[in-house]
């Protein structure tokens, strides 16, 4: 299959293995990726916390250079994911706000292309059928909790994105590549996303109860679909209950022995080789 | 003249902040609250009461992180997330004065940096908001371990149309 691919700015930056890592498994699995002509930043948490015709504008921008492939928009930041959505939901229920998106960017909206979340893509057109046949090192051992965060599934009526209190898709495809998915009750909480910066201690208090949780749950690892997410895990967590953090894609890659694997866990903050050599992982 | 009840509602443009019932499930859920100075709830009653200068000078504004969970399991679909952006938007408005200072100054480097290209340089975006904020020295043994593996570049490709992103802050700002 054929998607469009919109990277965004934390891919090119501090979620640099989740870029190659979405692109080395997208090439094994057959989707082919066409990185959105001349992309801009989707305006983050720092539009819409201060202006709302902003944070549908930057998104809209994107949507509109994508629909001219009328391809679905991959777009593997969960938090460029969410303003994407939230920038398509208002410019479907609001036509006043679609006629001036329109006539800023001066191009016609047509709201014809899904934006869609890799773990989506994977999930559902790939499956995990599919998925398990071309596993070749099985990833036995490694009991990650599955931690999907609040940008991928809230509002649900905006974002469209699995079971928004008990999600499963990334737990299913961590079973198919034979890691024990950890059953736990944070599957949804927030880690304080961009308060990392300005109130660090509120984010630190949130990513050491995420790990503390996940360490009840008998996990040995957690994995995660979004940057803000990963950056505060990697580095937030205090060291009496820190567990190696990975991107779900970093972990598929590894599972279909693709290479690459080394260079992104040598990225890590914490690293997780150790944990992953002493289950025979690597 | 309206009241502020009145004022915020037109803003949020959905359901009446009115039609809560004070279950208090929005606090219950809320990531954050036990840092804020009045609860979820406590914000949409003093908003009802018209204390205008006390909900536009509360630090729960500022703190709340828009994880969505309070609009999510509210029984009467009342949109606190959008609410608590709402506010933000009337105290910079107003230039109230954040009580959370390096939050909104956090979103200026933000937003100012996507001003500058397109695209958000991380080392450039922290700069400026180390410049903004005075915050020099927190992170700088991470930032330099980031650099080092090379997770932070010091150039990164811009967008190249970058008229059609100024017109955006241009044709948005306020």
């Amino acid at each position: 299959m054929k998607v469009s691919y919109y990277p965004g700015c934390s891919l090119h930056a501090t979620g640099r293995e989740y870029d190659e890592s979405v692109k080395a498994v997208s090439k094994a699995l057959d989707i082919e990726l066409n990185e959105i002509d001349d992309w801009s930043c989707c305006g983050a948490s720092s539009a819409h916390m201060t202006n709302f015709k902003l944070s549908v504008a930057l998104p809209a921008r994107n949507i509109i250079a994508a629909e001219k492939d009328e391809l679905d928009v991959m777009v593997p930041c969960a938090a460029c994911f969410n303003r994407f959505k939230s920038a398509q939901y208002h410019l479907k229920n609001d036509e006043a706000l679609r006629a001036e998106v329109e006539g800023i960017i001066g191009e016609e909206y047509k709201g014809s292309v899904a934006i869609r979340n890799p773990i989506d893509i994977i999930y559902n057109d790939i499956g995990v059928d599919k998925l398990s046949e071309v596993v070749t090192k099985k990833l036995e051992g490694l009991k990650p909790v599955s931690y999907y965060g609040c940008l991928l599934l809230r509002p649900p009526e905006v974002c469209e994105f699995d079971d928004y209190e008990n999600p499963y898709m990334m737990d299913k495809l961590m079973g198919s590549l034979g890691a024990e998915s950890r059953k736990w009750s944070c599957k949804t909480d927030c880690c304080g996303g961009s308060l990392t910066l300005g109130k660090t201690e509120i984010v630190v208090r949130l990513v050491d109860r995420l790990m503390t949780m996940a360490r009840e749950a008998g996990a040995n690892c957690i994995v995660t679909a979004c940057p803000v997410c990963f950056a505060n895990l990697d580095t937030r967590a205090s060291e009496n209950v820190v567990l190696p953090a990975f991107y779900f894609t970093e972990l598929i890659a590894l599972a279909l022995g693709l290479e690459g694997s080394d260079a992104w866990f040598k990225m890590h903050n914490v690293d997780p080789r150790p944990l992953l050599s002493s289950l025979g992982l690597i | 003249m309206s009241t502020f009840l009145e004022e915020v509602n037109e803003r949020i443009g959905g359901v009446p902040i009115q039609a809560c019932y004070h279950c208090r499930k929005c606090t219950a859920g809320c990531p954050i609250a036990f840092a804020m100075d009045y609860n979820p709830n406590a914000i949409i009653k003093m908003i009802q009461m018209g204390m205008r200068d006390r909900v536009l000078n509360s630090s729960t504004i500022w703190l709340c992180a828009s994880c969505e969970t309070c609009v999510t399991r509210c029984p009467n679909n009342v949109d606190i997330a959008r609410m608590m952006d709402v506010l933000r938007e009337i105290a910079i408005e107003e230039n109230v004065g954040a009580k959370e200072k390096n939050i909104l100054k956090f979103h200026e480097a933000f937003l100012s940096n996507i001003k500058l290209g397109g695209r958000i340089s991380e080392p450039l975006m922290i700069a400026l908001y180390k410049i903004k904020s005075g915050d020099y020295f927190s992170d700088l043994g991470m930032g330099m371990s980031m650099f080092m593996k090379g997770k932070i570049k010091l150039l990164s490709p811009r967008t190249k149309d970058m008229k059609s992103v100024r017109n955006i802050f241009k044709s948005t700002g306020k």
